[in-house]
């Protein structure tokens, strides 16, 4: 289905982190070069220690890169305080996590209309939405139920619905099917692949290459702490762009040092899946 | 929105564990300290006041012994006030009038009973009234004493309500036996709150000077004052003038000259004393109270540090999250202060029940709303305060290291 690819929404620009580690500094993630265009699906893929989990913390603009520049919708990230950040994250990102993240002192209602009242929605409004998206993920009936009272596959359909309560632009998905069972997996899978088809930009990180390949249109393959290659959807299959990209890139005599400091430039023609 | 955060507050306290409650004891058993030992010493100064039976302001009494202020009036005392100092006193200029007073011990028979009480005299003529004025006492069933009634008697109400002993109320029109001689009952007083007025015999002044053969002696002068201003100098020149004719030096008075507002002011200090103490211990004990949430406040903090991160992840600002925590903390304060408050509550009711029942006193106890509500808006205040410092490190968590948990 052809979908009409927009603005670049986030781009990660030559950007590093690291953690001092006693005498020693972790070097979690080296140069990545990263940007998600409007209604892309993106996958980030990589086993574990590869510097996904970080790249997302970067991506969601909850960690600040040591090095390099984030640019959510423009905005330069380092230049807004911690609390326009939140706010701002709160708007325009909505968060699913692996290990789902509700608060187990409020109803699976109370949890859907928790990202609104940081926005400073009014009770009515909160209220409302958050009925209207359970019904969404169809879990309406469950309402009133604490998250100690549903099965994980419901939990994470609560987190979808908590994840689009302030409407953001993106949803960014860790690891979403990680805990469930592969059946309950695909159910979580199909709402976003939906929410993706409605408009949604998605970005998800994977340990799963056959999940990344099976919904995304772009993935980004980090292997130690590097980016290792872009790969994008065109029609069934998908081709590495990387190599072109560099290929590119020595023509136009723009020094390439292993790829990180190429420019990726998706083009408009990759939002065929 | 700040409701929001009380909501939220709200709710996270719901699911708290026996723990955190635990550490309300402190707020909650100073707070009952205060309301109930506040309460409780409003209700004993009532008490007291109504003991010493005299509302008018411009009165001072005089009685004999010094030592024994608050004991039954004259007893034990060696050298008596006479009817002579009586008029001596009158004839100081700020006196208006002064009425001798008897307060004797006797035994009174009735029903076949014996019982051992108070009998009071009534002067005659205009001083019967001004007697009764002075000690506030007012007729429930039948009538005062006047000129002629020397062979009759009027009693407090305990006579009629409680029976006092005498397994059968005392109605109008019975005789009663005073010292062996025999009184017609013609009038019951209103209920005073004082044991002493409760339960007294009044008779007619001549008649109680015989029957109990006081001779000269007198137990009690009261002197009413011309002008309320007038009363330290007064009391000053009653005590000059019983100094010279008792012929004792001052400070080694064999006599009390006081004023309701000295009596008071003993009560009130001796009172105030207990209460400052009561205060001292109560807030030592609201201070560790504070200090309990403290403790349990940052334990929540670390318990709920993947919570701060997911709400951080989902859009709450530094500021939103320490308001969250720092309702919570005022909302702990505000229970054990609300417990406390009710308890207190209950204590200084049933305390007044107990000093009625105990002193024969009529007080309704008295729940001081604006006590109630300081102590309320105090311990939230003490619980949001004692959860800033646990607040502000909720706020500044990093969010990814807090969504690690």
């Amino acid at each position: 289905m052809a979908k009409e690819v927009k603005k670049e929404f986030i781009r990660l620009r030559n950007v590093s982190k690291h953690y001092p580690m006693g005498d020693s500094v972790v070097k979690a993630l080296s140069h990545l070069e990263f940007k998600v265009y409007e209604g892309e699906f993106v996958a980030i893929m990589g086993p574990s220690g590869s510097g996904k989990s970080t790249a997302m913390n970067l991506v969601g603009s909850l960690d600040m890169p040591t090095f390099g520049t984030i640019y959510l919708d423009d905005a330069d990230i380092s230049e807004l305080s911690e609390s326009d950040l939140a706010q701002i994250r709160g708007k325009k990102i909505g968060f699913i996590f692996q290990s789902f993240n509700l608060i187990p002192n409020l109803t699976v209602k109370e949890n859907v209309m928790l990202p609104m009242m940081f926005q400073g929605t009014s009770v009515e409004e909160r209220a409302g939405r958050a009925e209207e998206l359970l019904k969404l993920v169809e879990l309406h009936d469950r309402m009133d139920h604490y998250p100690g009272e549903i099965s994980g596959g419901q939990m994470q359909r609560v987190a979808i619905a908590r994840s689009l309560a302030n409407d953001p632009e993106v949803i960014l998905a860790d690891e979403p099917t990680g805990n469930l069972d592969t059946k309950t997996g695909d159910i979580v899978m199909h709402f976003l692949e939906k929410l993706n088809k409605q408009g949604k930009t998605i970005i998800m990180v994977t340990h799963d290459p056959d999940l990344a390949e099976e919904y995304a249109d772009v993935v980004y393959w980090l292997l130690d702490g590097k980016l290792e290659k872009v790969t994008k959807r065109v029609g069934s299959r998908f081709i590495d762009v990387t190599k072109k990209k560099k290929k590119e890139a020595a023509l136009n005599g723009v020094p390439s040092k292993k790829g990180t400091k190429v420019p990726i430039k998706s083009g408009k023609s990759n939002g065929v899946k | 929105m700040n409701l929001d955060y009380l909501i939220l507050a709200l709710k996270n306290l719901r699911h708290r564990g026996i723990r955190s409650w635990l550490t309300l004891l402190g707020i909650f058993i100073g707070v009952t300290a205060v309301v109930a030992l506040i309460g409780l010493g409003n209700g004993l100064q009532a008490a007291v006041s109504a003991q010493f039976g005299i509302s008018s302001t411009e009165i001072i009494t005089v009685q004999a012994g010094g030592l024994n202020a608050y004991g039954p009036p004259g007893s034990g005392v060696v050298n008596s006030l006479t009817k002579d100092d009586a008029r001596a006193i009158e004839n100081i200029g700020s006196v208006n009038r002064v009425l001798p007073r008897y307060i004797q011990t006797g035994k009174l028979e009735f029903n076949d009973r014996v019982i051992f009480g108070f009998a009071s005299n009534v002067p005659r003529g205009d001083d019967a009234d001004f007697m009764y004025e002075v000690n506030d006492l007012e007729i429930d069933k039948g009538r005062m004493l006047g000129g002629s009634d020397s062979n009759k008697v009027v009693l407090g109400a305990n006579f009629f309500v409680d029976k006092v002993g005498l397994e059968k109320e005392v109605v109008l029109g019975d005789n009663v036996l005073v010292q062996d001689k025999s009184f017609r009952v013609v009038g019951i007083l209103k209920k005073k709150g004082s044991f002493v007025w409760d339960s007294i015999v009044l008779m007619d002044q001549v008649a109680l000077e015989d029957l109990f053969d006081t001779g000269d002696d007198v137990d009690v002068i009261v002197a009413h004052i011309k002008d309320p201003d007038l009363m330290d100098r007064a009391a000053e020149d009653i005590a000059k003038l019983l100094r010279k004719r008792r012929d004792v030096d001052e400070g080694e008075e064999d006599f009390e000259v006081s004023t309701p507002e000295a009596t008071m002011e003993t009560v009130n200090s001796i009172l105030g004393g207990v209460q400052a103490f009561i205060i001292i211990i109560a807030s030592i004990s609201i201070l560790v109270g504070a200090l309990g949430i403290v403790n349990t406040m940052t334990t929540s903090v670390l318990e709920r540090k993947k919570e701060i991160g997911i709400m951080k992840a989902i859009g709450g600002t530094n500021w939103q999250i320490f308001m969250q925590f720092f309702f919570e903390s005022g909302l702990l304060g505000l229970i054990g202060g609300l417990v406390g408050a009710v308890l207190g509550t209950l204590i200084s009711v049933a305390g007044v029940a107990g000093i009625n029942s105990f002193l024969g006193s009529d007080m309704t106890p008295v729940v001081d709303f604006m006590l109630i509500g300081m102590a309320l808006f105090g311990s939230f205040m003490i619980g949001a305060i004692a959860g800033i410092v646990p607040a502000m490190s909720a706020a500044k968590q990093n969010p990814v290291e807090a969504l690690r948990g």
